[in-house]
């Protein structure tokens, strides 16, 4: 009952989405920015933003004006760009793997997109000559093969043991790309490096730049694109993979685009703040408790509530702790992991 | 149209699935799959689905080759209802029918009232309109089932391909599912278990071991010598009384 309720409410508010949908992407950022440890009001916010963008010219403090621009608002950017891309990421998974567990923190991707962003910064692979985001690229969709073809290979599929599977083989990924990811600090990186490198593996957004912003905004826009294009071809994995076939949907190619456009987003957002669990788990169940399984609607409201989790997520994690910025990491998995042990719990009473 | 199989073979890991399967199916014929457990039926239909590739000879549609054919070509004209298709997602009957409107829709042709119509008259079909808002996990097995038949005729296609049906449900279900599929006048591939169900196809083919050992009217291929040799049963023809229709009562060989 309480979900048709959801559902209901989730008409209403359906109304006019070309309103609400720019709405909510301009203002959770501003919002975002305006929120911390000392509150900004919005109009600074708003005067800060006209004069950088047009000139404006309005007598501010400079100090604020630096807050704003060259900290908080990149900041808030990232974070909601990475919290969509993280949460159609865990949708994508959940639904060709026919998983409710399926994410990309679980099934071990952040994990070997840290190895591999890692081999590149502080092994040096690619001499200097390949980007942090492919090294994590390369690490994701190893880490993917991997754990899938591990889960395959002990019986994995979409009955319930072959679900637990799944979960198992990315637990055994995670742990492998981990260990991994230690070795080659403990191996390459100095003292320092390694503090450095530790922090960001915790998923922090303290050293976000405007030059992240860019890489970040492309690959939730390529990530959500693809997602949104496929709309109906993922509606028919509803029955599992060999019915999507036999409705016509080219499950290989439509598989293989949607797996590397959201394993690019999950890297892309591993090199820049870290690992970030919890958010591709959680956003979509939230997202289907309000709207259902039509993924019409599932992958736009996913992608606008992974951004909106994200950007909040990011001012508790600032004003959480007086004087200290936590881990915004923490953060999720204090929210997630409750969200986690409800849906185990609820996916045992379903049929 | 047409379906044919030409000397299809599948073999997995060296052991051979199926061997040298020819089969034609005719148009508006309902063509039983029998054979026991493991000889190959299912994965025959997901040949005949064009979902899995032959390894020797092909499966052709009035004459083209289904694996050169684009896979939305092939779900426009053959569907096919799978055992243990299930889904955990909360969606409602109609929307899981809504599905087999899959092959018809793209980014130029969305989704339309021609559609709806088209969901509506295969709920109707069914005779599942009245539990169209219902959600899916409510449903029972029969309903299941014929929820499953309902989305495959949202297809719209020519050609149904059925894989045992009638399993899991109540014997008034397993009646109705089977009346339903000889009403609907589509060419079809049915797999059964049940031999007196099958006596109601219009020809039957037996695989054993993925070989194709017999096929034709029902009342030549369900004869004592071939169940004996397939099923190792000895079967017994009664006739009932009551209007004549013969059935068959099964015992093992000892």
């Amino acid at each position: 009952m309480t979900a048709d309720v959801g559902v209901h409410a989730a008409r209403r508010l359906r109304a006019p989405p070309w309103l609400w949908v720019p709405l909510l992407i301009v203002a959770a950022p501003l919002l975002g920015a305006a929120m911390g440890e000392t509150p900004i009001p919005l109009s600074t916010v708003w005067q800060a933003l006209a004069n950088q963008i047009l000139g404006a010219g309005y007598a501010l403090d400079p100090i604020d004006q630096g807050i704003i621009w060259s900290y908080r608002l990149p900041r808030a950017l990232v974070a909601g760009a990475c919290g969509a891309g993280l949460a159609i990421s865990g949708l994508v998974l959940q639904t060709l793997l026919r998983n409710a567990l399926a994410d990309p923190y679980l099934l071990g991707i952040s994990a070997g997109a840290s190895t591999g962003a890692v081999l590149v910064v502080i092994a040096g692979l690619g001499g200097g000559l390949v980007p942090m985001s492919a090294g994590a690229l390369l690490g994701a969709l190893a880490a993917f093969g991997l754990v899938v073809g591990l889960a395959r290979l002990s019986g994995g599929g979409t009955s319930a043991r072959g679900a637990a599977q799944i979960v198992l083989a990315g637990i055994a990924g995670s742990q492998l790309f981990n260990a991994l990811t230690s070795f080659i600090i403990a191996r390459s990186a100095n003292a320092e490096q390694a503090r450095g490198i530790m922090f960001w593996l915790l998923g922090n957004l303290s050293g976000v730049r405007w030059e992240d912003v860019g890489l970040a905004l492309t690959a939730v826009v390529i990530a959500v694109g693809t997602a949104f294009w496929h709309v109906r071809a993922l509606d028919a994995f509803t029955f599992g993979t060999q019915s999507a076939a036999s409705l016509g949907v080219p499950v290989g190619r439509v598989q293989a685009a949607l797996v590397l456009a959201t394993a690019a987003a999950t890297a892309v957002m591993v090199s820049i703040t870290g690992a970030i669990g919890f958010v591709g788990l959680v956003v979509p169940h939230a997202a289907r408790f309000l709207v259902g399984s039509r993924h019409a609607r599932l992958v736009p409201v996913t992608a606008l509530i992974g951004m909106v989790f994200l950007i909040v997520a990011d001012v508790v994690a600032r004003i959480l702790v007086p004087g200290q910025t936590l881990p915004i990491g923490v953060v999720t998995a204090l929210i997630g992991a409750p969200a986690f042990a409800v849906i185990l719990v609820r996916a045992r009473c379903a049929p | 149209m047409t379906l044919q199989a030409h000397d299809i073979g599948l073999r997995v890991r060296r052991r051979s699935l199926l061997d040298g399967i020819d089969l034609t199916l005719a148009p508006a014929e309902i063509l039983g799959l029998i054979g026991p457990n493991g000889s190959g039926k299912s994965t025959l239909l997901r040949l005949l689905a064009g979902l899995v590739r032959p390894d020797s000879g092909q499966v052709t549609l009035d004459g083209r080759r289904l694996d050169q054919m684009p896979r939305r070509q092939i779900a426009r004209r053959i569907a096919l209802v799978a055992q243990n298709a299930e889904t955990a997602d909360r969606i409602t009957v109609r929307d899981a029918v809504r599905l087999g409107r899959t092959p018809w829709l793209d980014a130029l042709r969305p989704w339309s009232d021609a559609d709806e119509a088209h969901v509506a008259r295969a709920l109707a079909r069914v005779d599942l309109a009245h539990l169209g808002d219902r959600d899916w996990s409510t449903l029972s097995g029969g309903e299941r089932q014929r929820a499953h038949i309902a989305r495959a005729l949202a297809q719209n296609p020519q050609i149904l391909l059925l894989d045992e049906p009638t399993n899991h449900l109540d014997i008034r279900h397993q009646l109705e599912v089977l009346d339903l599929v000889a009403d609907l006048g589509l060419s079809t591939v049915i797999a059964l278990h049940d031999l007196n169900q099958a006596m109601r196809c219009d020809r039957l083919a037996v695989l054993q071991h993925g070989v194709l050992t017999a096929i034709g009217p029902p009342e030549e291929v369900l004869r004592a010598d071939i169940l004996a040799r397939v099923f190792g049963v000895q079967a017994t023809v009664l006739i009932d009384s009551h209007d004549g229709s013969r059935l068959m009562r099964f015992q093992p060989i000892g």
